[in-house]
């Protein structure tokens, strides 16, 4: 997945949808109005006008996050190469966070405890929520490993 | 010291708070500042005298919890006095100025192609399906010999013929008046169809030169980024002397405008206002016309067509003549509906006529003359569906110009604030926060696929009528009929009315 910068539109509609596709209900006023997840998005559009750009996880080859995770809860899947945090297992210590060369990891709160929030590529969908509902096709999935 | 505002703001904005989850799409979307943050309150507003309903936000809003209303004006009612004109007043008394407005001629003046019908084959001609038989919407545009060999008689050698698959082109607007983003749409969807784009007086980009081969490229009288390249790439060159919204007025974009692209296109220098003259400076008649024409073929080697683009105005038919007399291979003729990205709004709403009866007339006059091989006749000027063509081409008309129609598709809402550059869909402006909104990728499938479903539909009403090819409808005002017509109409446009016969 990569971002292609001359056709972002800083609109954040991906960091919506990113909220929406990690929720209980997969719906958008529902995660934002009752489930309370408002800033639990993982990928964050980084703004420097007229330009903008969304920041999310590369899924590196050897993850910083993943090495320097103390509980185990950051792993990366050995089949599909996805870099994903085991959020029940976090302990929020943010050592992911400050690892993550690429600003992708960001600490949040869900549930009422700590949880380092990171792209998951929405695992269980079939493309990534953000690519899905980017209105300019900004946000590109080609899939692999990488 | 701040004067009063004396006009109430035409729209509002109505936000379901129920719906809405602050995600701001709206007020980082919005071109004209309507829509506000404030962040001390965690509380998203509007300014709705800053609203234009082009329905960005609207659009964009991911809970459907925005709504663009007219803001009504509780005037005393009065049929003479409109809101519109008092506010007009009110604008022209607070600075002095011209008033302007973008797009075509939004005034309830009479549609012809509303008042046209269509016909079509019952029992005595079989009507044709254009999913199983074959249907030829290709037309050839330019100057066709008087008879076999009789092209040897004419002064000047024959220029070619250019084919385009659908007789639906992109009218001329020019980079500056849009973004490259949408002149690039525009241009990889006429090369994807098969059809021809329209470079406007701005010039062709230096990285859109591999559309050329496509594009149709104006003179005008500004003659910005005209050079022996430009012409020799094209594949037709037009020579610009009017448009339909702004007949017998000149162009003006704006130095803010002229970025350090658009200046390298045009050729002036960067950050300076692009003029367009009213006239073109070296013709004053017919004949200073011919010349010009001559020029650029010489200058091309007779290998491209040259088209005459006019407003349609009252004398239209006898024009045309002389410009079929002086030498175009093409006449497009632009109607009082055509748009345009700044124009004064008198001149856009009470100059021209209509482009129905202007088609018709030409038609007419290039017929009795015997001229009417000599040039093809492109229609321009309010097009809103594959109806309005097929009728165009029944009255007489080669093949049609969309603009606004083209627009749409790529996004415009017709909110008619082309001039102030701050179009919120990335289209009329040269702002970089803006003009990314349009992905050029996007745009063009959006076009392509408009360009598909007309001539489809085009296809369908041609089979209707038991017709196979498009050549077969051009002037064959039979298959037209008017409603609601008055004598005089019926004879200008030269059909007959619903329910007389053949």
């Amino acid at each position: 997945m990569y971002a292609r910068r001359e056709y972002c539109i800083n609109c954040h509609l991906c960091e919506v949808y990113c909220v929406a596709a990690h929720s209980k209900s997969r719906d958008v006023w529902k995660a934002f109005k009752r489930e309370g997840l408002r800033g639990t998005h993982r990928l964050r559009v980084e703004e420097r006008r007229p330009e903008s750009l969304p920041v999310h996880c590369r899924h590196c080859d050897e993850p910083q996050c993943v090495q320097g995770c103390i509980s185990g809860a950051m792993v990366k899947d050995p089949e599909t190469g996805i870099v994903y945090c085991h959020e029940d297992k976090c302990v929020g210590c943010w050592t992911c966070v400050a690892s993550c060369p690429y600003g992708a990891v960001r600490p949040g709160y869900r549930n009422g405890r700590p949880v380092a929030l990171k792209c998951d590529l929405c695992r269980d969908l079939l493309e990534p929520a953000c690519v899905a509902h980017c209105p300019n096709r900004a946000l590109v999935y080609e899939g692999g490993t990488t | 010291m701040s004067a009063i505002r004396m006009n109430p703001p035409e729209f509002r904005v109505v936000r379901d708070e129920e719906k809405c989850i602050k995600c701001l799409v709206c007020v980082r979307q919005c071109g004209f500042e309507a829509q506000q943050y404030d962040p001390e309150e965690d509380r998203v507003y509007s300014l709705d005298e800053n609203c234009v309903a082009c329905q960005r936000c609207v659009c964009l809003c991911p809970t459907r919890a925005l709504r663009i209303e007219r803001n009504p004006v509780p005037y005393k009612l009065n049929a003479h006095w409109t809101p519109e004109h008092i506010h007009n007043i009110n604008k022209q008394a607070a600075t002095g100025g011209v008033l302007l407005t973008g797009m075509g001629n939004d005034k309830p003046y009479p549609a012809y192609f509303d008042r046209l019908l269509l016909n079509a084959s019952q029992v005595t001609n079989p009507s044709i399906d254009p999913l199983r038989e074959p249907m030829e919407l290709r037309t050839y545009l330019g100057s066709r010999p008087d008879y076999l060999g009789g092209e040897k008689d004419r002064y000047f050698g024959p220029t070619p013929l250019v084919p385009i698959e659908t007789p639906i082109m992109f009218t001329a607007i020019s980079y500056g008046a849009i973004s490259h983003q949408a002149f690039e749409a525009l241009a990889r969807a006429a090369k994807a169809y098969g059809t021809l784009f329209n470079t406007g007086e701005g010039g062709l980009p230096e990285d859109l030169y591999e559309y050329a081969d496509h594009a149709i490229v104006q003179v005008a009288s500004g003659r910005f980024g005209v050079h022996s390249e430009y012409l020799n790439a094209a594949r037709v060159i037009e020579i610009k002397i009017g448009q339909g919204a702004k007949p017998g007025i000149g162009g003006h974009l704006p130095g803010e405008k002229i970025t350090a692209s658009i200046a390298a296109t045009r050729m002036i220098p960067e950050g300076t206002d692009a003029l367009s003259p009213a006239p073109h400076h070296d013709i004053y008649s017919i004949e200073d016309l011919r010349q010009l024409i001559l020029t650029l073929k010489e200058a091309t080697r007779y290998t491209k067509p040259v088209s005459v683009k006019i407003a349609a105005v009252h004398n239209v038919a006898a024009i045309a003549s002389g410009i079929a007399r002086a030498g175009a291979d093409i006449i497009a003729i632009d109607g009082f509906r055509g748009g345009t990205g700044a124009a004064p709004l008198m001149i856009r709403d009470h100059v021209g006529i209509p482009i129905e009866l202007a088609i018709a007339a030409v038609d007419q006059r290039l017929r009795e003359e015997g001229i009417r091989n000599r040039v093809s006749l492109v229609a321009a000027g309010g097009f809103r569906s594959s109806a309005d063509v097929v009728k165009a081409i029944a009255l007489g008309a080669d093949a049609v110009y969309i603009g606004t129609a083209a627009l749409v598709a790529l996004g415009c809402h017709l909110c008619q604030k082309c001039y102030t550059g701050k179009c919120s869909w990335g289209i009329a402006t040269q702002d970089p926060y803006k003009t990314r909104r349009l992905n050029p990728e996007i745009g063009a499938e959006r076009l392509y696929n408009l360009l598909h479903g007309w001539s489809h539909e085009i296809k369908e009403m041609l089979g209707g009528m038991g017709i196979n090819s498009i050549e077969s409808l051009r002037g064959n005002r039979l298959h037209l009929r008017g409603v609601g017509l008055t004598e005089a109409e019926l004879k200008l446009l030269g059909v007959k009315h619903a329910g007389e016969g053949m």
